[in-house]
């Protein structure tokens, strides 16, 4: 029995049209509100927390707008520079090549994408529509690794790396990562939300393996195939212990440990640090901004799947 | 109905189940293996039966790196799986702004560790923003070592991660806390209760499967920790290298011509066995649930 029915004087007053309110009045019954002095502490809190989650980001790129005549350590600190300038994104090159430590990121990161989002697909479908004996040794083979954590294998990994003659190279960074049996499940449990009929009705209509992946299933599965694309990439272009192993060449590094390096072995000016943390920090938080909505969904789907 | 030839399938498999035993797979078995030897590189390798493991278990620098994980573990999993669910809380319901605010949570998150590590070891430097707040506030007279010092630097570490983490979480705990009705809120609240009692005797039991899956997330990922000590310690480890991680250990063990790959492989074998450590744990306290509740 809802709390109205109690009150049937109210039902026979013409209703008065009012601005629906965003949170609750005393006495009100409808409880999915808050209160009006909740409303305000909830803002409150939330944006306290904002402050502390962007504090140290905002802080840093405005480090790295400061002229070198501006002092660094004064308390309390000037957030806004007093003389802003760009020339620490051009200094910080003399020191380590930056960008061209973002260039080899980049190139490793959309290589991933690539080969993880096509084979994903290719092997997602196998799995999840089609008929085979032995499916069960492929599922296994591809589950049971998701138990092992990569820094156990990363000593072995480094001498098949190095048998393999790619020490040093960017493709022995890239190519453990080229496809991950993650990626594979994620995919086919899309896969597996085609109905089978359209399926069977493309191959009477006698469509290829090929032209089902193509017209049937890549449609179906995109939404998915974008979250291991953004996962893959922001993966790739964060990671740091693989290329630090494989790369002993500062002139292949990515950026990260190239990052790495530039901060221990020059000491440099911190005006210098800032502006490459922002080069590596930039690209990736404004990618995440234009796909947020995909993001959400795949970090919910994995917490559930994985 | 026969709709492909019958090794179409496998063809389609072919790339994934390749890289999994070529790079997952193998690597593991010959971690293994590469255990009980005492191989180097471009070196015989020769069997040695359980002389790394009895290594393992006299070597001082593991023991540290052991304490070190072990303290990451300890003090990330509490803080990793109450902060994130309160974050959870505050930003559940569809007030105006709330997508800029759950998307600005989650920055830290996709940023990478090194970049992250990097600010943080600016902001906590002995010349750093608050090292100058404490002095200005008269909490302290000299600047605090923060990163010189084995405590204060694990303990940094830790504050980075948690930090970092919060967002990812957030997110696992806002899909969980969408499943739960509103009902025993809504009830809870015409008995009375206050919103501390809601949310020990309603939010907590409705999302209790959502924290066991996170804190053990979080503890086979804490005992994993490698970047933030490596960074905000510039690869040393340290004072002493007491804060090395057993990744770092890993690294510092098995890396080089003169690298000593028998025994970083019994550290491996190691880490394995201990990241396993909370998934049977949290298998062991699903079976006991059951037990008690025959239904």
């Amino acid at each position: 029995m809802s709390l109205t029915t109690q009150r049937p004087a109210d039902a026979e007053q013409p209703q008065v049209l009012r601005k629906e309110r965003a949170f609750r009045r005393h006495g009100s019954g409808d409880f999915s509100k808050p209160t009006l002095a909740g409303l305000i502490t909830r803002y409150a809190l939330m944006i306290v927390v904002l402050l502390l989650v962007i504090g140290p980001f905002v802080w840093q790129l405005s480090t790295s707008f400061k002229g070198p005549s501006e002092d660094l350590y004064i308390f309390p600190p000037n957030i806004i520079p007093t003389d802003p300038t760009l020339e620490n994104y051009s200094k910080v090159t003399d020191i380590v090549p930056v960008y061209t430590y973002a260039w080899h990121s980049l190139l490793i990161a959309v290589g991933s994408v690539i080969t993880n989002v096509v084979l994903s697909v290719f092997a997602g479908y196998a799995l999840a529509l089609m008929k085979f004996r032995g499916k069960f040794i492929a599922l296994g083979i591809l589950l049971s690794t998701m138990l092992l954590p990569g820094e156990v294998t990363i000593t072995a990994n480094l001498l098949t790396i190095n048998a393999l003659g790619l020490a040093n190279t960017l493709w022995g960074v890239f190519l453990p990562g080229a496809i991950a049996a993650m990626n594979v499940l994620l995919i086919a449990t899309a896969c597996r939300m085609i109905p089978q009929d359209v399926i069977d009705a493309a191959t009477v209509d006698g469509a290829t393996t090929w032209q089902r992946i193509r017209h049937i299933v890549w449609p179906n599965v995109r939404g998915m195939a974008s979250v291991v694309a953004i996962f893959t990439f922001i993966g790739a272009w964060d990671d740091y212990l693989w290329p630090l192993m494989v790369l002993t060449d500062p002139a292949n590094y990515t950026l990260t440990v190239g990052m790495a390096y530039l901060n221990s072995n020059f000491s440099p000016d911190p005006r210098l640090i800032a502006a490459g943390t922002m080069v590596a920090l930039i690209p990736i938080i404004v990618l995440f901004s234009i796909m947020q909505r995909f993001f959400f969904k795949g970090v919910q789907e994995g917490a559930v799947k994985g | 109905m026969r709709s492909h030839r019958w090794f179409t399938p496998w063809l389609l498999l072919a790339p994934a189940l390749i890289w999994v035993l070529v790079f997952a797979l193998w690597p593991f078995l010959n971690t293994v293996v590469l255990s009980f030897t005492d191989a180097r590189p471009l070196r015989e390798v020769t069997p040695v039966g359980l002389e790394q493991y009895e290594r393992l278990l006299t070597d001082e620098q593991f023991g540290y790196a052991l304490i070190t994980c072990l303290i990451y573990v300890v003090v990330c999993v509490p803080l990793l799986t109450i902060l994130p669910l309160l974050l959870a809380l505050l930003v559940e319901k569809n007030v105006p702004g709330i997508a800029l605010f759950r998307t600005t949570y989650y920055f830290p998150v996709i940023a990478s560790v090194v970049v992250v590590a990097l600010i943080w070891s600016w902001l906590f430097d002995s010349k750093g923003v608050i090292n100058q707040a404490l002095e200005w506030m008269g909490v302290v007279d000299q600047p605090i070592a923060f990163l010189v010092d084995r405590w204060w630097l694990l303990g940094c570490a830790i504050l980075l991660t948690v930090w970092k983490g919060m967002g990812y979480y957030m997110v696992v705990y806002l899909a969980a806390l969408g499943n739960v009705g509103k009902d025993l809120h809504e009830a809870a609240m015409l008995d009375g209760a206050s919103s501390f009692r809601r949310f020990v005797s309603v939010t907590i039991p409705s999302v209790r499967g959502a924290m066991l899956l996170v804190s053990v997330l979080i503890a086979v990922s804490a005992m994993r920790v490698f970047t933030e000590l490596d960074i905000l310690s510039n690869g040393t480890g340290g004072p002493g290298g007491y804060d090395m991680s057993i990744v770092m250990l890993i690294r510092q063990v098995g890396s080089g011509l003169n690298g000593n790959l028998g025994y970083a492989a019994a550290i491996s074998v190691a880490l394995f066995l201990l990241t396993l450590l909370p998934l049977v744990a949290i298998a062991f306290m699903n079976r006991e649930k059951k037990a008690k509740v025959p239904a």
